[in-house]
């Protein structure tokens, strides 16, 4: 055992030799090792994480949303349809919801405006988020001077301002009164945005949509779960977001494991030549070689993966912030929960150690086994 | 000290920080510092992820075809609208 232990350290000890004496080489392959096992293992924390936050925040999101739409565009709902759909078996309440964007020509970000009912908001007063609250270096006491429908300024009173954790829900947001909603807006007073629905047996979601889609032909039932799955497969690995940096980690990944697949340089064949001339047995060798794709894919592995963490959950991800801000004036800081498993760790391990790992040993094999006169004169 | 003994050091001092992340990860979720509760009664049906264009914005509330909505001719051109894709119709509606 003792002996094993020993040959096994020997063996490490050449191996961290050899790879030293190509330092610039092998210390340029750990980078981009690295480098790709950072950016998927980032890619995959970020997604879980948002995954997971969906699913919490979402579960708060109304049973059924009623959209009404006129000529392929989302148009005002009337009071009327308020009326009927609550009186629909199994609905057991209909609220109308008020919200909408405001563009503020002052710095060109868009907010969007929400009136509450549940919890009150005085009338000329306003919750923003922190995002607001930071395009227009506002404290609690400032006014917000919003500019209405006919070009008269609205002044609301900051009432509070959202903490930054509930910036990925509401950090463009302005919480304002229903009246300065509608005052703002010139909003019609018998019309909402569109329609929260609560159903009392989520079993019956679906019959009640039917019900109100051949009632109202003109209108667009939204259900929880398809709010909850159009967030799934937004994460989802077929997700423009996730594909586009999947495919990329991939496609550098492949071409990085080919190149080390498809042969050894002249200078590592004759080094296998010289080892086995001097007593080295293929085994010897193969061992080398195996301890030389440990040494960079596990050291690649672990460091890229921790990193990933740290990028995306003490920094908030800021290379995909900087991808999903766009041109947008206000964008949240994505401070999430850390969501890792068993699971996403071994998928991480076999995508990345066990093909480059494979790709080391198996040109190696092929000249360990060759003659080491024929090796050297390679 | 044997170079190969430090790199056995240095490879078991990242595996326990590598070992580390779910159990923080767990401590964590137990824990959460994100406090909803003054945003929860507002019933929000999308997450904030880009605020440039309001597809992308509420994207569950978007339709299919919003993008090419402002006139016939109006191709994408927010960069979150290429990363942030429109709602998938599940249910037909009868």
């Amino acid at each position: 055992m003792k002996r094993t232990v020993e040959r096994h350290l020997n063996i490490l000890e050449f191996t961290l030799a050899s790879l030293l004496r190509r330092r610039a080489k092998n210390l340029s392959l750990v980078a981009i090792y690295l480098l790709v096992v950072f950016l998927l293992a980032s890619l995959q924390f970020f997604v879980s994480a948002l995954k997971r936050e969906a699913t919490l925040i979402l579960h708060d999101a109304p049973d059924m949303v009623v959209q009404r739409l006129m000529a392929g565009r989302q148009d005002l709902v009337p009071a009327a349809y308020l009326t009927e759909i609550s009186q629909i078996s199994g609905v057991t309440a209909v609220r109308p919801r008020l919200w909408g964007y405001y563009y503020d020509q002052l710095n060109g970000a868009n907010y969007t405006l929400m009136a509450s009912e549940d919890p009150p908001v005085t009338s000329g007063h306003a919750s923003i988020g922190s995002g607001v609250a930071k395009a227009r270096n506002l404290a609690v006491g400032d006014l917000l001077p919003l500019i209405r429908y006919d070009n008269t300024p609205l002044m609301l009173e900051i009432g509070a301002v959202l903490p930054s954790s509930s910036d990925l829900v509401a950090v463009d947001m302005i919480i304002i009164s229903p009246e300065d909603f509608r005052m703002l807006f010139n909003f019609p007073a018998d019309q909402a945005t569109d329609l929260a629905v609560t159903v009392r047996n989520p079993k019956e979601l679906s019959t009640v949509a039917a019900k109100i889609a051949s009632q109202f032909p003109d209108s667009r039932p939204i259900l929880k779960s398809e709010i909850q799955r159009t967030y799934q497969s937004l994460f989802d690995w077929r997700g423009g977001m996730t594909l586009i940096l999947l495919a990329t980690s991939l496609i550098s990944f492949i071409i990085f494991a080919w190149d080390k697949a498809t042969g050894l340089s002249a200078e590592e064949r004759k080094e296998i030549g010289i080892l086995k001339s001097i007593g080295w047995e293929t085994s010897d060798v193969l061992l080398l070689k195996f301890w030389e794709g440990v040494v960079v894919s596990l050291t690649a592995f672990l460091l890229g993966t921790v990193l990933a963490y740290g990028h995306v959950f003490f920094l908030s991800a800021p290379l995909f912030a900087q991808a999903l801000k766009g041109w947008s004036v206000i964008y949240p800081r994505f401070q999430l929960v850390p969501v890792v498993n068993a699971y996403h760790l071994s998928i991480l391990f076999f995508l990345t150690v066990v093909p480059y790992t494979t790709a080391t040993v198996l040109p190696c094999w092929r000249a360990a086994t060759i003659d080491p006169d024929a090796a050297m004169r390679y | 000290m044997r170079r190969s003994l430090q790199f056995l050091l240095f490879t078991a001092a990242s595996l326990t920080l590598f070992l580390m992340l779910p159990l923080h990860a767990r401590h964590a979720q137990q824990h959460p510092v994100v406090e909803m509760a003054q945003v929860r009664n507002l019933h929000v049906t999308d997450l904030c992820l880009a605020t440039e264009a309001r597809y992308t914005r509420h994207p569950a509330m978007a339709d299919r075809h919003a993008p090419f909505q402002e006139h016939p001719l109006a191709l994408e051109h927010f960069p979150s609208g290429s990363l942030i894709l429109p709602a998938i119709p599940l249910r037909e509606t009868p």
